[in-house]
């Protein structure tokens, strides 16, 4: 009963999003402030719908109602409680019915907490957004509908994949969704920018709350898949240039530039159809990286051809709102001007390189990413481009990328100053080379690609810090005038600090653990001790339980430096006895410089276990910095909610310059 | 043949084996890492995107222990891979060798930053010569002393 009225609340939601996607807009083509009114009852409507059909899906996975043909594909009544939960999305399914949810939500929040944005620009882009969610709601209903009943229904599940059934992974697809979709929001306000005709600060400051949410949640999420990937697969790896990955990826790159193109929007009044472009693309990657995951075609090129409903279903979508956008937007952006100008040296160009080489960095991985697919629909050659392709090509335009992000914001609005800037930078480099070296010396030895990679992390945290102490008056004013000048700077400053700094630790991370790490894979006797990088690790005791619907053994591995003990680590090694499949927990100890991983093999039948042992140095700085640039974005959108009520197109005088 | 192909991989993958067991590895560390970097070019026929050397399939372990025989018989890292690819074609190399239908694969980041270094320099052309002139000219200091005494403008 509960489930058919889910069914029926998602039902209710699809004609909520029908209403709403035209009422509200030809309401602000003929300016009916009655029509535009019906936008924010439609779209309460809409996410009443969703939420409880999402609720009433929930209920059938709590209760283990095996009717229900996801339930009984993906769940079973021995899972623990959280994982009958999470599974709800943990498939094709559940995970579309998430994606709708987090439309309707972005919908509501823009018609509750949008109240200042000028009203038919609200009216539109509430508009575009339910044209969306007709999409998918009918994409849902037609192709992949959770509510499907069994007529004749298992005793029990088949189960849900135990590597799944992990809370790492649990909270990752709603992280990564609420980016992914939060996007849309771009998307309208760039579709209703181009139907009003009206774009400039005030537009780009009611969009960017919303972007910041979304790049906040698509960073965490995939940091949180990532980190997912380093702890439960077990062999230390992070990132694997994974097609699923790069899908996730690309529109983070695309996203990464708007929200720096749109604050030169803001400030500046300038590279505005770029920006609008910016924003089309964004979301149109979200949803290629939709259709490039759920439509199969990335397990071969035939899953796609055997499985054709969904797979083409997503790709009309796809073609519409891409193309229909892209249209509109050819058909109109000469009637948007540029606005501003500006000096080669700027943070206006600053701003513009960091765009280029981020939209650059994005089309590599695209490309990378869709070629094999294309190559082989074409010439039905089969080839791989793998992890070697994208190192080769993404890490040097990202490396110019970061190394722009440090000049930036040296570069003052409209027209810097060369030699002052040229000046600072002298002693970036001076600070971040000698750092570089004495790293290479004390601890990480040499290397010219990782040396080069750890310096550009660095140039970047110096140039960072370095404009943060300009910013605040040192070394020229006492402490205690700096201290307070620090606590008075802006929250979108504090966005821009924490951010940067974000970055340069992940990217270092990101670097040390690739060229640095030591590993060691061997059979092991207990008590026997081996040396792992500065370190050695020994295998004491191994011990079986059972866990809640799993069988367990559980190493405890002794760590050492020089004779002198650190810690023990629990790597386990699982058995699901309902899926048939073993998991791998590694044993991790983080230390500020690095992680010490272990993880348990099987045994060899003759008293000696297979071990992976690493010492995984800079990884937990790539977790650090991923939280501080979500956090980052999460403290701008603070600073934003406070002035977002600033009401037209001039902008209020501003005592600091902020971004 | 390639259903019984994969029927026999499904197989090998469903049995835990672990990536990369003790048994084959070079007891000389250099060799051993040799072996790995080679491992890492060679693509997991059975998997997605997962080379040999990450791997737990048992197509991969046959091939890693095909790469080990072919370094103990002296072949250089290169003729491994071309020992390899021979045999199953570009698909299992992990980098897509540069040749005619990978041309454009390769062009591309080339490509993608000239073409952001020519959209670059069109846009700033455009943009910037407003502001090459360093100096005010007296109608627009007239101008900006008038917005400065009325404030408020930003």
């Amino acid at each position: 009963m509960i489930v058919e009225l889910g069914h029926f609340a998602l039902c209710l939601a699809l004609a909520a999003a029908i209403v709403q996607s035209v009422v509200p807009l030809v309401g602000a083509l003929r300016g009916s402030a009655s029509g535009m009114r019906v936008a924010d009852t439609a779209a309460q409507v809409q996410f009443l719908g969703a939420a409880g059909a999402f609720a009433a899906l929930t209920y059938g996975f709590v209760v283990s109602d095996f009717s229900l043909r996801v339930v009984a594909l993906n769940s079973h009544s021995a899972k623990p409680m959280l994982y009958k939960v999470t599974g709800v999305w943990a498939n094709h399914e559940g995970s579309m019915l998430l994606w709708v949810v987090m439309l309707a939500l972005f919908g509501v929040m823009i018609s509750v907490f949008g109240k200042m944005i000028h009203t038919p620009v609200r009216a539109i882009v509430l508009a575009v957004q339910a044209m969306i969610g007709v999409g998918f709601y009918l994409f849902i209903l037609l192709t992949s509908n959770p509510f499907d009943r069994l007529p004749m229904p298992p005793l029990d599940g088949q189960g849900m994949n135990p590597l799944l059934q992990d809370p790492g992974v649990a909270f990752h697809p709603p992280l990564l969704y609420l980016g992914y979709v939060g996007f849309s929001t771009a998307f309208s306000f760039a579709v209703a920018a181009l139907i009003t005709g009206r774009i400039d600060p005030a537009w780009a400051r009611w969009m960017r709350p919303w972007v910041l949410i979304a790049w906040s949640g698509l960073t965490a999420g995939i940091a949180l898949g990532s980190w997912w990937a380093y702890y439960e697969l077990g062999w230390g790896g992070f990132w694997f240039w994974d097609p699923v990955e790069n899908a996730s990826f690309m529109p983070w790159l695309i996203g990464t530039a708007l929200l720096h193109s749109a604050i030169v929007v803001e400030k500046r009044n300038a590279l505005l159809t770029w920006t609008i472009l910016l924003a089309i693309l964004t979301f149109s990657l979200s949803l290629i990286g939709t259709f490039l995951v759920r439509s199969g075609i990335l397990t071969s090129v035939h899953a796609f051809a055997t499985d054709p409903e969904r797979g083409a279903f997503i790709l009309l979508l796809l073609f519409l709102a891409i193309g229909g956008a892209l249209t509109l937007f050819a058909w109109r952006a000469n009637k948007i001007g540029e606005g501003g100008v500006f000096a080669l040296w700027s943070r206006e160009t600053g701003l513009l390189v960091n765009n280029l080489l981020l939209t650059a960095a994005c089309g590599v991985v695209f490309v990378g990413t869709l070629y094999p697919l294309a190559l082989e629909m074409v010439t039905g050659d089969k080839i791989t481009v793998g992890a070697p392709y994208f190192n080769q090509t993404f890490l040097p335009i990202f490396a110019f990328t970061m190394l722009a992000a440090s000049v930036g914001p040296f570069l003052s609005w409209k027209r810097a100053r060369k030699d002052v800037v040229l000046r600072r930078l002298v002693v970036t480099l001076a600070v971040s080379v000698s750092g570089t070296l004495s790293m290479s010396f004390v601890w990480l030895g040499f290397d010219a690609v990782g040396l080069f990679g750890v310096f550009v992390a660095v140039f970047l945290l110096v140039a960072t810090l370095q404009d943060l102490a300009g910013r605040i008056g040192l070394p020229g004013v006492p402490a205690s005038v700096a201290l307070r000048r620090l606590m008075g700077l802006p929250r979108s400053a504090w966005g821009l600090y924490l951010g940067h700094t974000g970055v340069a630790i992940a990217a270092a991370g990101v670097v040390v653990v690739s060229i640095w790490s030591s590993e060691v894979i061997l059979t092991v006797k207990k008590g026997e001790p081996v040396r792992v990088g500065p370190y050695d690790y020994t295998l004491m005791d191994i011990e079986n339980t059972t866990g809640p619907n799993y069988q367990t053994s559980i190493a405890s591995v002794h760590v050492s430096k020089k004779g002198e003990a650190l810690t023990v680590l629990f790597p386990e090694r699982r058995w699901y006895p309902v899926e048939q499949k073993p998991t791998t927990e590694a044993g991790i100890e983080t230390r500020w410089h690095g992680d010490l991983y272990a993880v348990l093999g099987d045994p060899n039948g003759q008293g000696g276990f297979v071990v992976r042992y690493y010492y995984n140095p800079g990884v937990p700085w790539m977790w650090l910095g991923a939280v501080l640039m979500s956090l980052a974005a999460l403290i701008s959108l603070a600073d934003r909610r406070l002035r977002i009520g600033a009401p037209g197109g001039r902008k209020l005088p501003m005592p600091q310059p902020a971004e | 043949m390639r259903l019984i192909l994969s029927a026999i991989f499904a197989l090998l993958v469903a049995m835990p084996v672990w990536a990369v067991d003790a048994d084959e590895m070079f007891a000389d560390p250099a060799l051993e890492e040799r072996a790995r970097e080679v491992g890492r070019q060679l693509r997991c026929l059975k998997c997605r995107n997962q080379s040999i050397f990450d791997s737990n399939a048992g197509i991969a372990k046959d091939l890693r222990v095909a790469v080990r025989d072919r370094m103990v018989a002296g072949d250089s890292d290169q003729e491994i891979l071309e020992y390899v690819r021979v045999r199953f074609g570009d698909y299992v190399l992990m980098k897509p060798p540069v040749e005619g239908h990978t041309y454009l694969l390769w062009m591309t980041p080339v490509v993608l930053m000239l073409l952001a270094g020519v959209g670059f320099a069109g846009y700033m052309r455009g943009r910037s010569s407003a502001c090459a002139d360093h100096t005010l000219s007296d109608t627009d200091r007239a101008e900006a002393q008038r917005i400065l005494k009325e404030g408020g403008a930003s």
